[in-house]
This record gives C-alpha cells, structure tokens and sequence, in this order.
C-alpha cells in the first residue's frame, strides 16, 4: 500500500522535514536531521526508479481527482533517473556537509541552512516529478528562493551580490516560464502536460503556441545557464559555501536540463520543436559556443572554484549539442552525460571543500606542493578532473563517446570539432591545477598542511569512484538512458 | 510615536477590529475573497502597526521570536500533516474526502484545516520579516 | 477581433516592457526588485484578463448567478503573488545585507569595490 503512495511521499517527507529542522537548536541536530531525511529520499527515489524499469511508466492522482483536472504526478525512465541523481548527491553531500559547515557557516545561521537545504531539495524533487505545467513553476520558485539563500550564506561578502544577481535572473526567467505556461494554459485550457501534449498537435499554427514555446525555452535557458544566459553561475558558484556549490551543480542545472527536455519533448512533441521551430539550429550554435567560450574562460580563472563553474557551462553546452541533435542517439548521450556531470562535479567541488576546509583558500597559487601533503584530495581532484577530460575509464569519456557517435551518425563533423576542442581546452585547465600542485614547491613561509579528515574524503572519493565505476560498468547507465530517450521521442511509454 | 497620544489611542482602538477582520477573512475564503494568505496579511499587519507605534521592543515582548520560528513550523506542518492523515485514512495524499463521514463534509473540514496551517505561517513571517528589518541598526 | 477589443494585452506588455526596462537600467539595487514587481505583475493581469468570461460575474457561488469567470486563473495567480512577496521579501533581505557590507546599494560603486581587489 505504501508502495503506491511513493509519488507523493517522495514529496512530502523532505517538505515535512523542513519544519521540524526549523524547530531544532543546534547546528548538529539539523545536520542529523536532514541526513536522515534525505537518505529516506534516496531510498524511496531508488524503490521508484525500480517500479519505472517494471511498469514503464507510474501514475499519482494528487487528492483523489483524476487528471486532467487534478494534479497528477508521472514518473517514467527521464524523471526516475533524475529523482536518483538528486537525491543521491544531496546524501552524499550531506554526509561531508557536517565538518565543512561547522568551518564556514556561523553557528546560529546553521539551522536555518539546513531548513533551506531541505526546501531546496523539496523543490527540485517536484520539479522533477510533476506532471502538471503550474505545479512545476510552484517547485521551481521553491528550489530557486530556497538556493539564493544556500548561496548568500557564504562567508565572502560577495556571496551577497551574487545571490542578489541570481535572484534577479532567476526570477526573470521563471516569470518567463510563467507567461510561456499562460499562454499554453490559453490555447488549450488544461494544464497537465500529457494533456497539453494530445491538444497541441494541432493548434502549431497558432502564434500563440509560437509565443509560448520561445518564453519556455528563455526562461528554462535562464535556469540552465545556457550560453549567453549564464551570467549568474560564475559568481553564485564561486562565492557560496563548499556544499553549497556542490550540490548546486550537481543537481539545479540537471533538473533544468529535465525541464527543457520535456518541454521540448513529451510537452510540444519532437517534430514540432526541431521541424518548425529553429530549435536545432539554435541548440547547436549556443551548444558550441557554450563549450568553446566557457572552456577557454575557464583557463585564465586564478580562482579555481570559478574555474570549475566555467566548466560547467561548458558542459551544459555538451548535453544542448545532444539534445539539439534530437535523435535516439543524441538524447541517451545528453541524459548520461546529465548523470556523468552530476558525478564529476560533485566529486570536483567536494574535493575542493577538503582543500578549502583545510587552507582556508581555493585560489590556485594557494595550491602549490598540495600534491604531497594532501595526496587522496588531490588524487580525487586529478580522477574527476580526467574524467572531465573525457580520458577512457571514467564516465566522462562514455558521455562523449556516444556524443560523437550520435554526430557522426547526422553528419554533423563541426559537432565532433567543437567536442574535441573542448576536451583539449579541459586538458589545458585542468593541467594547470596538476602541475601547481604537484611539480611546483610549497615554499617556506606557508604553515604545514594535513589531510582532510576521513569524514570528508569518503564522500569524496564515493563520488570520484562511482565516475570511474560508470565509466568502466556501463550497462546500468547506458541502458536507463536509452529508455530516457526512447521515453522522450515517444517510441515507449 | 508612542508619545503621540492621537496614534496610541486609535491604534489601541483599531487593533482588535484589525484582527477581528483577520479572522472573518480568514473563515470566509469559501464564499467571498479571502483565504489563508489574505488572513494571515491582515493579523501580521495588526501586529506591524503596533511595532510601529509603540516601537520594535515592545512588539518583541509581546511576540517573543521562540512563538514566531513555531508558528511558521505549526501552519506548514498542520498543511502537510492533513495530507498525511489523509494518507493513513487510506485515500491519496490531501485526499479531503476521507477525512468526514460525507466526501462534502470532508471536503470543507480539510480545506479549512489547511487554510489554518497557512494563515498561521503567513501571519508570523510577516511578523518575522518585518522584524528582521526593522531590528538592524542603522549603519 | 480588433486590436481595441485586445486591450488587455496592450497593458500586460506594456508593464512588462516598463519592469523589464527598470530591473536592466536601473542602477540602484531596490528599484531593479521593484522593476521585477512590476514586470510580476503584468504576468498577473495576463492570466486574470484571459480568465474573463464575457457576462460571467466574479467566480464565487451566489444565488441567481448562472455564469462565471473561469476560477482557475485566479486561483494559479493567488499563488504566483505569494511567491512574488517572497521574491521582494529575499531581495530586499539581500538588499540590506549588501548595504551593510559595502556601504551603498548602488550597483557602480559595489562594482568598483569589488574590482578593486
């Protein structure tokens, strides 16, 4: 019986968490809380990503009312695979979050921390797993209000601005999801999205639905730091506590990549969105200039969260090339490389709270001999960082190798260039943090520097070695993102 | 202002009004305007005006911030405790019908239940913001 | 359906134009938050003016009142307001914050301060 309710529970128990978090006193009791609550997530996300691979896909009628009129929760392979990855990563970041948080938050700021953490994971497990259109704009707003304030509670006070910039943007673009919701609301008079999804075939004429689909892809660009959209990542990145980042770019820019795909997808069909609307032409480009632009930034950034942050832009270029691709092997390449980036650079930004927990600093010159006194944080940084690289063995290099192939299977050569040149331009950043760190000396004033703790590098290398399990075991990874994309193109439930 | 005896007076005379008015918005949301979020406005404007008049310490004594981080936890959990108890009647979540003995019964007791939850929560971060505000010293 | 009939819209995207300009050429920190207000609520009256019905009276159930305006839409922008308090309420938090750290809440001289470092 608990079984069928799982849709809803995933929910509500992170939102029924976030209260009692409020109550607590301490720093710690939160932090036990929100552990227990989010592995609860974890589990109930895993029981419902193994009822998807039985049924294909499941249905949740909020209240008892039947869709279309009610609020109705679907779950199919895109949105299992999703729920996992978010709920995984706050786990596992929570379990670093304990030292790292006690280090860099002031002690009566931490109970409300942990309640925002909470809300923000709220948010983000419904944004994934609604199915109604204004249900997911309600999660959105909560995971969004809920992030700008994990950011600004940084400890540099430019934290402050960069959450107040990424209010600005973010608001925007989800105020342009908004009118986009309005107007499909408008033309078809129903809000569930399998609904919309039988009406709009054939209302494409209409301007109307024209309309709502440019305000949907800005505003869901916004979220997702689509190039030149993604002015507010760099600084929120780098300026908000070490957990804070990693789990901010493990999961929101994810879950807006999940947004736009079944937008684009399951909501206005394939052959609306890339037949008559420019939306392959435009992925492309904005794809490619993503990876190219954001890549080459990435090398001149002295600090390295920033340049991690670039990176990510790069790779949100890399899952838009897949999708603006729109074929089987296109969209598998985008949702693995969608679960691959959630690893890499979870285990990335970990690794640079170690370094940040012990030397106070992430800038890259503070690096130098870091190589020989911290030998597993670094060894963690080097296996994410190839993986990035897309070096055979990781997961990075699997996500890119279906990329190419799904290019060389259109024609597409200037796809494979722009991949390529990617990964040699994340050959070039990354190379400049190994050899600071390892061929350069530490030099006589600075104070002496130890590991980090066992709390801290477990999580780390949990996440750096699943990357490298991914990369070597992919039948589990590749199969669930082939359904995703059988799912999407409407060849399966 | 609170050496105004003009303000003190009718702000004295006016609050309970103002939260009597609360309260009617709050219950009549199924046939007028009204609702959780109106009500919940309206009490925390009660509130704000007498911080204003008789200043931030004395609306501190009245609502210490121990009752306001409750009040915000009680409405979301009341809200998201129907759903539960919902779910334990053996319907879906926020399923009103089972709660009473008709489905229409049902219906207006969880509405109203939940309505509750959100006006309690409303009306104490407005409190809770304003305080927050107002409370910084001028730099 | 002429263009006078379509007034509605006419208004929406002109407050929409009107907080879009003020939140991009604003400089000082709260007007941009109000500018977003504006642009909020131009969205509002979007969602309110296609919810009319024509001759359908307010939608709350009344005696003798046969016809109303559709309900949903109004019941989607209680929400959207609410979520819009709270974007102002967190803006203006920050807001605060950043005057109490920098000194001004003018975007130009944050900007200087920061580059400065």
């Amino acid at each position: 019986m608990i079984a069928a309710q799982l849709p809803a529970l995933q929910v509500v128990v992170p939102l029924l968490g976030a209260p009692l978090c409020l109550l607590a006193r301490k720093g710690n009791t939160a932090w036990a809380l929100t552990l227990a609550i989010s592995a609860v997530a974890l589990l109930i996300a895993t029981l419902l990503l193994g009822q998807v691979l039985e049924q294909g896909s499941v249905a949740y009628a909020f209240g008892g009312w039947a869709a279309p009129w009610g609020i109705e929760y679907r779950l199919d392979a895109v949105n299992a695979i999703v729920l996992l990855i978010v709920t995984g990563i706050s786990t596992v970041v929570l379990l670093f979050a304990k030292t790292s948080v006690a280090h860099e938050i002031r002690p009566e700021q931490q109970v409300l921390f942990y309640t925002s953490w909470l809300l923000c994971l709220t948010g983000l497990l419904g944004i994934t797993i609604t199915g109604d259109a204004f249900n997911l704009f309600v999660f959105l707003e909560i995971s969004s209000l809920s992030s700008y304030v994990l950011i600004s509670l940084g400890s540099d006070r430019r934290a402050l601005t960069a959450a107040y910039q990424y209010l600005i943007m973010g608001t925007i673009g989800a105020t342009f999801i908004l009118i986009g919701i309005g107007l499909l609301y408008m033309v078809t008079g129903t809000l569930n999205m399998a609904d919309l999804a039988g009406r709009l075939p054939e209302l494409t004429a209409s301007r109307t639905v024209r309309t709502a689909f440019a305000f949907l892809t800005v505003g869901i660009g916004l979220k997702l730091a689509l190039f030149p959209l993604h002015l507010w990542l760099p600084n929120a990145y780098a300026y908000a506590p070490s957990v804070v980042t990693a789990f901010l770019a493990a999961t929101a820019t994810k879950v807006a990549i999940y947004m736009l795909l079944r937008f684009m997808f399951s909501v206005f069909g394939a052959g609306f969105s890339f037949g008559a609307m420019p939306l392959p032409t435009l992925l492309v480009l904005l794809g490619a200039a993503a990876v190219l632009s954001a890549s080459t930034v990435a090398i001149f950034q002295h600090n390295i969260k920033r340049m991690l942050a670039y990176s990510s832009v790069a790779q949100i270029g890399y899952m838009v090339l897949g999708m603006s691709l729109a074929s089987s092997a296109g969209l598998t390449a985008a949702v693995l490389h969608l679960f691959n980036h959630a690893l890499m650079k979870g285990g990335l930004f970990l690794a640079l709270g170690c370094i940040a927990w012990r030397l106070g600093s992430v800038r890259l010159g503070d690096l130098a001999g870091l190589g020989y006194r911290m030998p597993w944080t670094m060894a963690a940084f080097v296996a994410g960082g190839l993986s990035l690289i897309g070096l055979p063995l990781t997961a990075g290099f699997i996500s890119k190798w279906y990329l190419v192939l799904a290019a060389l299977e259109q024609g597409w050569w200037p796809v494979v260039i722009v991949v390529v040149a990617g990964s040699l331009l994340a050959v070039v950043y990354i190379w400049r943090v190994i050899e600071t760190a390892y061929f350069r000396d530490r030099g006589e004033p600075a104070p002496p520097v130890q590991e980090a703790p066992l709390s801290m590098l477990l999580p780390t290398w949990l996440l750096v070695g699943a990357n490298v399990y991914f990369g070597i075991y992919t039948d589990l990874s590749v199969g669930v993102a082939g359904q995703a994309a059988r799912v999407l193109l409407g060849t399966a439930p | 202002m609170r050496d105004n005896p003009v303000l003190r007076v009718v702000t004295k005379i006016t609050l309970p009004l103002i939260f009597l008015f609360a309260l009617y918005v709050q219950f009549h949301g199924d046939f007028g305007p009204g609702g959780g979020f109106q009500a919940g406005v309206i009490f925390a404007a009660g509130f704000i005006l007498y911080g204003l008049v008789f200043g931030t310490e004395a609306l501190r004594a009245a609502v210490p911030a121990a009752v306001l981080r409750l009040g915000i936890a009680l409405g979301l959990m009341l809200y998201a405790g129907v759903g539960v108890v919902t779910l334990g009647l053996g319907g879906e979540y926020l399923a009103y019908g089972t709660l009473a003995h008709t489905a229409a019964h049902g219906q207006h007791l969880g509405i109203f239940l939940v309505e509750l939850g959100v006006g309690v929560t409303v009306a104490a971060v407005m409190v809770a913001v304003f305080l927050a505000f107002a409370g910084r010293a001028d730099p | 359906m002429s263009a006078a009939g379509l007034y509605n819209y006419w208004i929406v995207i002109l407050l929409m134009m009107a907080g879009f300009y003020v939140v991009i050429s604003s400089g000082n920190l709260v007007k941009k938050i109000v500018g977003l207000n504006l642009f909020q609520a131009s969205v509002f009256i979007l969602y309110i003016s296609m919810g009319k019905v024509a001759g359908g009276s307010a939608p709350i159930l009344r005696e003798g009142v046969t016809q109303f305006s559709n309900p949903l839409p109004h019941v989607l922008i209680l929400t959207a307001i609410v979520v819009g308090v709270a974007t102002t309420a967190l803006g203006l938090a920050l807001v605060v914050r950043i005057r109490e750290a920098y000194g001004t809440a003018e975007e130009d001289e944050i900007h200087q301060q920061d580059e400065s470092l």
